[in-house]
């Protein structure tokens, strides 16, 4: 019984929901937004869960000594002072009615001061990964490969004032050959074909997934138990 | 091997209440709730048939705009149904090979070899995300392959709900495998909801722990490329999926094997060789095959009216077109 009654509701609700889609009128059209709100409250209460499990694995690395036990120790003391001066707007300047993220207010210049650089770092660094996933991905050791390089060649000089250039010299009659057209080109045929056909697929999928969910044939998500 | 049972759960296992399974439940359904969009993701291009707008408007119930969504929907259910009953009839099916999925095994003994721990990252969306629910689903696949190797896996995540359905799942997964004792809670453990945050833990992860094996399946921003490269810089061997397309390429880049959208969802079905899951993956190949035929009429109607400037053929492609519109 434990794993048919939510077996049962899955497939109730699912099917409420799915024909609140087509209908017009409530309480069938409004029930989307319904289970938005549900869910966002549902998450709001179980960060209770997340921020319970980050303490307890974090203190037990630091009471146990465990290897590289100094970096618990940093993320404790950051999660506790933010937690602190969030929940009791420390330093705030409207005090406990103020905006949470009020000017001037200790989490502002903590979100502006520290974790937003901090996130600027971390998505910078994706400028040196790309450069090195390219070099890998571009390496003309295969036939599929020297396709994807001289069509990446393409599109980066063609969206640059220098591919412009380079084939300003064209006749009005092989225009197409230019390097900023033959990039659209690409980016409007072969590329668009490919990412259709992707989307056609994921949406397949979804509904493959969402039709096995409902009809209970796919179980694992509520444990392989019986 | 140990089974639910009415009387409990077998000696050192943590009881599971029915919470923690109607946790996943109704995550299941708010995911569900986000699928409906999705019969219309494919039909994107709805514009009503005014005779039967008109009709539909008089009832006021049934939202004309969405008939074609309504259409395509059932013929694309029905397909999928079909297949279901065919297989469960015990009808052969032919399953094409994903590589990526036939992997997963020698990626598990790999890591067991060598003393490593895999790691697995279900994604940056909650549980109202279809992705993240095929992702959980492949997550208990695994967790049994590797409880069946006895070794660590290491699941950081970034949503509370994920970490509480995930640690259900693979709880369950080593339950069934038959080694509940090696289920260590501590191993799915909440990181933080910031992107980049999480993005700069999980590297600290890979960098300092070095899996030999990393799995990246679920819904993917910009971190993708951050995690898979520095997954590739210590040599491990890499599976990634996802739904979202423009992270497709990154992963292909910096990744061994790479599931490409609708195989993160068909991945569930492909290892647990059950018939009815696997007769809906062939359902979804048949819904591919429909609209492989739908492009391909209504790209030949359209160039025969071209040529012909017939009047029949136009009206008929305006049927195939209002479909897709």
């Amino acid at each position: 019984m434990r794993r048919r009654i939510p077996l049962i509701i899955t497939f109730i609700i699912g099917v409420v929901l799915i024909t609140g889609y087509f209908v017009t009128r409530g309480p069938f059209n409004t029930l989307y937004e319904s289970f938005s709100d549900y869910f966002a409250i549902i998450t709001v209460f179980a960060f209770i869960l997340g921020g319970g499990s980050l303490l307890k694995i974090h203190l037990k690395r630091v009471s146990s000594r465990a290897a590289d036990w100094p970096y618990s120790v940093v993320t404790l003391v950051a999660f506790l002072v933010t937690l602190v001066i969030g929940l009791f707007k420390v330093g705030n300047p409207g005090g406990m009615s103020g905006e949470i993220l009020a000017s001037g207010s200790w989490l502002r210049f903590m979100f502006d001061g520290v974790y937003n650089p901090l996130s600027a770092t971390m998505f910078s660094l994706l400028a040196f990964f790309v450069a090195s996933a390219s070099y890998r991905a571009f390496r003309a050791r295969t036939k599929e490969a020297t396709i994807l390089l001289s069509a990446a060649l393409v599109i980066l000089l063609g969206r640059t004032p220098v591919g412009a250039w380079m084939t300003a010299w064209m006749p009005e009659s092989l225009a197409f050959l230019e390097l900023p057209n033959l990039a659209n080109w690409i980016m409007a045929w072969p590329n668009t074909a490919g990412q259709r056909a992707i989307m056609i697929g994921i949406a397949l999928g979804v509904i493959a997934t969402s039709l096995r969910i409902i009809l209970g044939i796919e179980r694992n998500y509520l444990g392989r138990g019986e | 091997m140990y089974l639910f049972s009415t009387t409990g759960r077998p000696p050192g296992v943590p009881h599971s209440n029915g919470l923690s399974r109607a946790v996943p439940a109704f995550a299941a359904i708010f995911a569900l709730s986000r699928a409906v969009p999705a019969f219309a993701a494919i039909f994107s291009l709805l514009q009503a048939d005014p005779v039967f707008a008109q009709a539909a408007s008089e009832s006021g119930w049934f939202n004309a705009d969405r008939t074609q969504a309504l259409v395509l929907g059932i013929i694309l259910t029905g397909a999928i149904l079909l297949y279901v009953v065919l297989a469960s009839a015990g009808r052969p099916l032919f399953i094409r090979k994903i590589a990526g999925l036939d992997t997963v095994e020698e990626a598990v003994g790999r890591a067991t070899e060598m003393g490593k721990p895999i790691l697995y990252v279900p994604g940056l969306n909650d549980m109202d995300e279809v992705q993240t629910i095929a992702s959980m689903n492949l997550l208990g696949h695994l967790a049994t392959i590797i409880a069946g190797y006895d070794s660590r896996l290491h699941v950081p995540v970034r949503k509370s709900l994920v970490m509480s359905v995930a640690r259900e799942t693979v709880q369950q997964s080593y339950l069934s495998a038959g080694r509940p004792d090696a289920y260590q809670e501590d191993d799915i453990h909440y990181v933080s909801d910031a992107q980049f945050a999480y993005a700069a833990a999980v590297d600290g992860i890979i960098v300092r722990e070095k899996p030999a094996a990393c799995f990246y399946l679920g819904g993917f921003y910009a971190e993708s490329l951050i995690l898979a490269e520095t997954g590739n810089s210590i040599g491990a061997i890499q599976i990634a999926g996802t739904a979202r397309p423009p992270q497709l390429p990154f992963f292909v880049a910096a990744c061994d094997y790479t599931l490409i959208g609708e195989e993160l969802f068909a991945a569930s079905a492909y290892l647990s060789k059950e018939p009815r899951m696997l007769g809906s993956l062939k359902g979804q190949d048949a819904g591919k095959g429909i609209a492989i035929v739908f492009i391909l009429a209504g790209s030949a109607l359209a160039t025969l009216y071209s040529v012909t400037g017939s009047e029949t053929v136009r009206e008929v492609s305006e049927i195939v077109l209002w479909l897709f519109r």
